[in-house]
């Protein structure tokens, strides 16, 4: 039963990250970009926010420079898939290369260093028996991470900032014709995207493995990249997937409990073949994604002339 | 300020001149790293520049990193023209060197049986078919189930590498090297040959130079190339003209994966000798880089493959001469492609000052 | 209409407009002057400047130089916020619609202040029941029809409370019993003194519905008159500068052999947002002209995908091509067969824009000796390029011009030629005059006369019944994916194929076939009912 409970926590621990990268991808795509360069912005959020929650003491504030670090990355897309129109796939890419680079780079005098376990558990609700163990004894950002999806569900499809932000994602085209500033919406939604995989890039290096290591967020961002199209860009659905995905990366730990002798290699397969397994179930069918897919998504759009 | 005004036309030249002015804003901004280090931005640019070519030993050093870059390069060109983002040409290497590494040690055993030339020749072929078997499970994944293939190549990547780890800790260790995760050395018999005494380069770069020339062909004056081109450029277009996409898909990215598998069958059967846990510094990424420097254009990817072999040398230098993290190698590749997307600009754009 | 004590004051008035893009000079010194309640015309054929023009107006694009007075007082419309405010809203022709969104979702977003949903449902029906401009706002855009999206911005400009309303070729969506029905919306508009303005090209319409007139042309204006003054004649000769090339009579010739035969094709949606087609019969006989009329959306795009062979979803037999079964092939096997066929969208389907018109040829000559054992012949390719560059008149840099580099005229020529030089059996040709200018279009209509001459046989489909009145001898309808029985152009009415655009052309069918001895479009029956009927084909 402990074990049960543990396994739960675990599986949350886990998912979180992949919960709050994938809603921030979701807003941005949302808004018709795509940006493959979360891997990279993760990669640069977590060593920042190692770095600064290492040298200051202070682990919140190893968040906030994650996420400043992302908005920064965010920015530097911006730049080109927006202003200078660049094809969105290559610049996300280079996105993700130059993330991998820097990272690496910054990191090397930190490699191996470690920081202490933070705070975690809301008071009376994490001495419930069972329960307590398994859903409230988490840290912060896991709390977080429920309320900004519950936040993003209200702004979609409460708000008018939310509809104008679908219709950007829709028809670029169209919104700019009623003279919607598509590109500075655009940037925004890049903004929070930056913002949310810079949270979820600290989380796993000041949080999750407090430790650095090069090669900690293990692909992380391009599988919260494959949740949004799973999830057919509803948060609701994010939330679901990001637990499935936090489930079956601490399965592989258990395997072995359980009494499965797989070897360790194959079963740390097992988060990128279950991220192939849903990707290829949610495109089978092309008419879901063409009704829920924004259509301008990855589409240069230069508001021009005739 | 500075603003963007559309061109009437298309500039060629400045399609030409786009990479050379990406790598010179690169060097510039390299200059502006290493002074931001502590260190003499001249002294930073010659070690990492200069330093890598400086003699003959030094040149063939260059030209043997140039030989895997390039041949992933090449096939991931033919994709992205045809619009296939094929982005897991490191996963097909590591596919590729896993299946020549087995076929040589299968044949590696002592006893005389096949001449060493035989094995070799078997081994790139079984290079190329692992190769391109890994890459057909991106195309049969998009083409059954509209799997998008940018995430599907890359999560096989993440898998291949975890497939080598699993074979050298398993069934391809060396049962006499005390445990360590590697395959034994291949006799001398079964490694390919140099060019000079002297350096390692093989011929597996004058395989590179035949098969750019090969491809430049079949890109720019096969009715095979131009189906993959117009597919890429304009697929409603294609399917007027009654070329098969899924055909496109297929064949893009099986010679793709073949050209990565033979590449990384060459860097095992090369200057590796045995199969490690690792077997690419990450060439089929750098290659993504080298195509785009190339414009997707076969001779064109051989000066990017120079450029971003120089790049490991000179991070290689940089770490042993100047104390830097070699990491900074990437940190210049992932710095010339956004150049270079930024530079392209000036393609369809001119620069105007504006009040 | 001005009285003796005091002038009006123009809602609008343009004095000396100037636009100038790297290109082309799109405006330049436009004058214009709209009093309230009046509708006023902007006439001119493509090219001339009126959708720039409406662009400032509308404060989409900022002129060089030039000022705009709104009732009396000059003003500066920055953006389209700006122009809203000041009480100028726009329907354009291409719409600013939200697929996936509700009517009341996309209306919303037109206007500028936060609205209670409930509220503007309300408002929405109300306005609809007004003027004659029915909706649902709950229905999401992508289930309506194109005459129901133009009223949905319509509605969503009038909730904006205009003074004035721009209107960018509202009735190239139309069927005629549309339009009418547009026209009593539109003066009930003006009769409460909202200034309209109405960009067309179409000759009849504005002098049915205009108070008065603009004329322009390369971007100067030409003209202004009343246009219930003018004849067609002389609108057009101020519209492109000379009198209207004269249509070229076709000859009669001898009908051949069947063609093309469609029978009983039916295909389910390709995907969410297509046209199913149903139980689709028509012949095509060498010599003959045949046009399909239809407003857009109502299953030309699939009937033309099923045809050229991109859709191949269809049985073998419900596609004959000269006898041969060939629903189920691909594009190339139908051109092996004879078939040529210019489709709708030029740049992106008809051609590649970013390669040359050289490289442009390969996509419908694939074979000797073009391409020889998968080699690319390029010298054989460049000539015939240049030969169709000259042929045509095509105005380009040479064959290694990028296609996107030539006009809309000039490429669609291209496209032409390159398929007519083909010397197909069978030519198919998706709106072939969209969007080009009036010379090239007379060019276009020549060849295609020219082919029938030749024995080809030629099936057209196209949104404008005046091209189809003029080119065809006989006309199908399309509507809602089921395509009527076929009716000898000199038979037919406008009104009478616009009923048929609504699909009701069952009761027409009864009248009709009594006289001419047949039911539905059966070939063999149908072409010995024109030897009996008119006597011109043998």
């Amino acid at each position: 039963m402990e074990n049960f409970a543990a396994l739960i926590a675990a599986s949350i621990n886990s998912g979180t990250p992949l919960l709050i990268a994938a809603l921030g991808l979701l807003i941005n795509e949302r808004a018709g970009v795509l940006n493959l360069g979360a891997e990279g912005m993760m990669l640069v959020a977590a060593i920042t926010g190692f770095a600064v929650a290492h040298q200051t003491h202070m682990p919140w504030l190893g968040f906030v420079a994650g996420a400043v670090a992302g908005m920064l990355m965010a920015t530097l897309f911006a730049w080109l898939a927006l202003v200078l129109v660049t094809n969105q796939v290559a610049t996300g890419l280079a996105l993700s290369i130059f993330g991998a680079g820097l990272s690496a780079f910054i990191g090397q005098s930190f490699v191996g260093q470690s920081l202490p376990a933070g705070p975690h558990g809301i008071p009376f609700l994490s001495d419930i028996p069972f329960l307590g163990k398994a859903l409230f004894d988490q840290h912060m950002a896991v709390y977080f991470g429920l309320l900004l999806c519950g936040g993003i569900i209200w702004f979609l499809y409460r708000s008018r900032a939310g509809l104008v932000l679908r219709a950007v994602g829709e028809s670029p085209e169209s919104a700019h014709a009623l003279g919607y500033p598509v590109r500075k919406i655009r940037y925004l939604a890049l903004l929070f995207s930056g913002a949310c995989c810079g949270i979820a890039g600290a989380y796993l290096s000041v949080v999750y493995t407090p430790m650095w290591v090069e090669g900690l967020v293990a692909g992380r961002g391009w599988i919260a990249l494959a949740l949004t199209t799973f999830a057919t860009w509803r948060p609701a659905r994010v939330l679901l997937g990001a637990l499935l995905f936090g489930s079956v990366t601490i399965l592989q730990f258990h395997f072995q409990a359980i009494g499965i002798a797989l070897p360790s290699e194959i079963l740390s397969m097992l988060p990128y073949l279950a991220t192939i397994i849903v990707l290829v179930l949610i495109s089978r069918n092309p008419d879901w994604i063409r009704l829920n897919m924004p259509a301008s998504l990855g589409k240069p759009f230069r508001p021009g002339s005739a | 300020m500075l603003k963007l005004e559309l061109r009437a036309a298309s500039s060629r030249s400045m399609a030409y001149l786009s990479p050379v002015l990406a790598l010179l804003l690169t060097i510039f901004f390299g200059a502006l790293l290493f002074m931001a280090l502590g260190k003499n931005p001249w002294t930073g640019l010659q070690v990492f520049l200069i330093e890598p070519i400086r003699n003959k030993a030094a040149i063939a050093e260059l030209l043997l990193k140039t030989t895997p870059l390039v041949l992933c390069a090449l096939g991931l060109s033919v994709c992205y023209r045809a619009n296939v983002w094929n982005i897991g040409a490191e996963g097909q290497l590591i596919a590729g060197g896993l299946a020549a590494g087995s076929t040589i040690l299968f044949f590696d055993t002592g006893t005389p049986g096949l001449s060493g030339g035989m094995v070799l020749l078997l081994a790139t072929c079984a290079g190329v078919v692992g190769g391109s078997l890994w890459a057909s499970i991106t195309a049969l994944l998009r083409d059954r189930f509209n799997a998008n293939e940018i995430l599907v190549s890359l999560m096989l990547t993440y898998i291949a590498q975890l497939l080598l780890m699993y074979a050298v800790n398993g069934p391809l260790k060396d049962p006499h090297g005390m445990n360590f995760p590697q395959s034994k050395v291949f006799s001398s018999d079964y490694l390919l040959p140099h060019l000079f005494s002297g350096s390692r380069l093989h011929i597996g770069f004058i395989v590179m130079l035949v098969a750019s020339g090969l491809m430049a062909v079949f890109v720019y004056r096969s009715f095979a190339g131009y189906r993959l081109t117009v597919g890429g450029l304009a697929p409603l277009a294609a399917r007027y003209a009654g070329f098969s996409s899924r055909r496109a898909l297929w064949t893009s990215l099986l010679i793709s994966g073949g050209f990565a598998g033979m590449a990384g069958a060459f860097e095992v059967a090369g200057p590796i000798g045995q199969v490690l846990p690792s077997i690419s510094p990450g060439y089929g990424f750098a290659a993504i880089i080298v195509a785009f420097i190339g414009r997707l254009n076969p001779i064109g990817t051989i000066f990017g493959g120079l450029v971003l072999s120089l790049f490991y040398l000179g991070g290689e230098m940089a770490q042993s001469r100047l104390g830097l993290p070699s990491a900074i190698t990437g940190l210049f590749q992932g710095m010339l492609l956004f150049l270079l997307l930024a530079c392209d600009t000036l393609i369809n754009y001119r620069l105007r000052w504006q009040k | 209409m001005t009285s003796a004590d005091a002038p009006i004051v123009p809602r609008l008035e343009l004095n000396n407009i100037c636009k100038r893009y790297p290109a082309v000079v799109a405006n330049d010194g436009v004058n214009l002057q709209v009093t309230p309640g009046e509708i006023h015309a902007v006439l001119g054929e493509n090219g001339a400047g009126k959708s720039t023009l409406m662009k400032i107006i509308f404060g989409a694009v900022k002129p060089d130089s030039g000022s705009v007075r709104w009732n009396g007082q000059e003003v500066r419309v920055a953006t389209p916020q700006d122009a809203r405010k000041l009480g100028i809203a726009m329907v354009f022709q291409h719409f600013s619609l939200f697929d996936t969104l509700t009517v009341a979702e996309n209306i919303a977003l037109g206007l500028d202040q936060n609205v209670n949903m409930l509220e503007l449902a309300e408002q929405i029906a109300k306005t609809g029941e007004n003027y004659g401009l029915e909706l649902e706002p709950h229905r999401h855009v992508h289930t309506l029809s194109v005459g129901e999206r133009q009223r949905v911005e319509i509605v969503r400009a009038l909730l904006t409370k205009p003074q004035l309303l721009i209107l960018d070729e509202p009735t190239s969506v139309l069927t005629p019993q549309a339009v009418q029905k547009l026209f009593v919306t539109l003066r009930k508009i003006a009769s409460e003194g909202c200034s309209i303005l109405y960009i067309s090209h179409k000759l009849d319409e504005i002098r049915e519905l205009c108070h008065s007139a603009t004329v322009m042309r390369a971007g100067k204006v030409t003209g202004h008159c009343d246009p219930a003054q003018e004849t067609a004649a002389s609108l057009s000769r101020m519209m492109i500068g000379e009198d209207l090339p004269p249509s070229a009579h076709s000859e009669p010739v001898t009908l051949g052999e069947s063609r093309l035969l469609i029978r009983q094709l039916s295909l389910p949606k390709a995907h969410a947002f297509a046209t199913a087609l149903e139980d689709i019969q028509l012949e095509l006989f060498g010599g003959e002209i045949v046009g399909i009329a239809g407003v857009s959306g109502n299953g030309q795009q699939e009937l033309l995908a099923a045809l050229s062979g991109e859709d191949r979803r269809a049985a073998p037999q419900m596609i004959e091509l000269k006898g041969k079964p060939v629903g189920n092939r691909g594009p190339e096997s139908r051109r092996k067969l004879g078939q040529s066929l210019v489709p709708e969208e030029r740049l992106g389907r008809g051609a590649v824009p970013e390669m040359s018109l050289t490289s442009n040829m390969l996509l419908s000559h694939q074979h000797e000796p073009f391409v020889s054992k998968g080699m690319i012949n390029f010298s054989h390719t460049i000539q015939a390029a240049a030969d169709i560059i000259a042929r045509f008149r095509v105005k380009a840099g040479g064959p290694a011009a990028l296609a996107r580099s030539l006009s809309g005229g000039n490429l669609q020529k291209f496209i032409v030629g390159r398929e007519i030089t083909r010397q197909p059996d069978v030519f198919i040709v998706a709106q072939p005059t969209w969007g080009v200018d009036v010379g090239a279009a007379a060019q276009i209509h020549d060849e295609i006369r020219k082919l029938k001459q030749a024995g080809c046989a030629v099936l057209v489909i196209s949104e404008e019944l005046d091209e189809l009145f003029e080119l065809c001898d006989r006309m199908h309808v399309i509507a809602k994916g089921r395509l009527s029985p076929s009716i000898a152009t000199a038979s037919a009415t406008r009104e009478k194929i616009g009923l048929w655009m609504s699909g009701l052309w069952e009761e027409w069918t009864t009248a009709e076939t009594v006289s001419l001895g047949k039911t539905g479009g059966n070939g063999s029956r149908k072409k010995k009912s024109y030897s009996n009927e008119r006597g011109e084909h043998a």
